[in-house]
């Protein structure tokens, strides 16, 4: 390289204002290009795979909280027709039995949900009834964690990780989260 | 102002620009550090529909992704309007699915494999019949952990 004296080095200034655009634009471009994740979503746990079907006979009836979903996106729920409002609430007093009543279930370990739809159900409908039945564990939980001492005087306020992972497992020992999916029917599938 | 006198023999400081460039980097550096470069092009419509029970999904390495929805209006010569799967970034069928999750599970080290979730992001107006066959899959090829892609449903 020839020797740059330092007048040849004060002429060629590069002018460093045209570098914050080419930094604007390459921010703009990654602001573009990449999301910020939009990645949440209702956890769940399939069941696994097994060929013989469950025995359905083996279950009292009153420890069973059918919720049938239609091709037409109405709710069935023990037998009764529900508006998805209500079903929240129903499936509390299902799931608790706090009246002891002989047609809900015996205890809330006992309590299963069973969900069926039609191929033909909405997918947004199918998600609305699964986020009302996990809300309605969700609230049993975080109402269970509230009788867990925090440390001093105050207590837990919802379920959450700050309860230590042992208190955890006994809350949902006590409320386990049982929901049976069975095999879809086929009336209005198109 | 009249207690502060003018600086004689000093013209007024100028503001360097030069330092501009460097907040701009400083900006760019951290979107490129939080976001995530969006690892397929969805060729299909989704519309999550919305829900309150949400969780984040944990890292992004062990989450594969799985969409359903109408092929978009570009695609719907070669593929018509019924909705279909889409593994990745390619149009798949259930049965490419077995397929799919090793591929993934290859990449994810050993000791993380049973942390794979299954982000299963639906549009809202496809019917179960699908959505079903999917999870049956799923199930078959031992994919039990899966999350129904939705976005907070605003309180009314």
């Amino acid at each position: 390289m020839a020797k740059t004296s330092a007048r040849d080095r004060m002429k060629n200034e590069v002018n460093a204002g045209s570098m914050a655009d080419i930094a604007f634009l390459l921010l703009i471009f990654f602001l573009v290009t990449t999301t910020i994740a939009e990645d949440k979503g209702i956890l769940v746990k399939l069941p696994p795979w097994s060929e013989e079907e469950v025995d359905p006979t083996k279950l009292k009836t009153r420890n069973v909280f059918s919720v049938l979903v239609n091709a037409d996106n109405q709710l069935l729920v023990r037998d009764e027709l529900t508006s998805i409002n209500d079903l929240r609430e129903r499936a509390k007093e299902f799931i608790l039995n706090p009246e002891k009543r002989e047609d809900l279930s015996e205890k809330p370990t006992k309590a299963i949900i069973s969900l069926k739809n039609d191929r033909g159900t909405e997918y947004k409908t199918y998600l609305k009834v699964y986020n009302e039945l996990l809300g309605a564990y969700n609230e049993l939980w975080n109402d269970e964690a509230r009788k867990y001492p925090k440390g001093g005087d105050t207590k837990y306020t919802e379920y959450s990780d700050e309860i230590p992972i042992d208190i955890r497992r006994e809350i949902k020992g006590k409320i386990p989260m049982v929901l049976s999916e069975a095999e879809p029917t086929n009336y209005g599938e198109q | 102002m009249s207690k502060f006198q003018k600086k004689r023999g000093k013209a007024s400081p100028e503001v360097s620009t030069a330092s501009l460039p460097d907040i701009i980097f400083m900006l760019l550096f951290f979107f490129m550090v939080v976001t995530v470069m969006r690892n397929s092009e969805l060729k299909v419509k989704v519309v999550t529909p919305e829900a309150t029970e949400l969780s984040k999904l944990e890292e992004k390495s062990l989450v594969n992704y799985l969409y359903i929805g109408k092929p978009q209006p570009n695609y719907v010569e070669t593929y018509g309007t019924t909705p279909r799967l889409q593994l990745g970034d390619k149009f798949a069928t259930v049965d490419d699915i077995p397929l799919f999750l090793e591929q993934h599970k290859v990449k994810v080290p050993e000791n993380k494999r049973s942390r794979i979730t299954s982000s299963l992001r639906v549009d809202g107006s496809v019917t179960m019949g699908i959505v079903q066959d999917v999870k049956t899959q799923l199930r078959k090829s031992g994919q039990l952990r899966v999350n129904y892609s939705s976005k907070k449903e605003r309180e009314e």
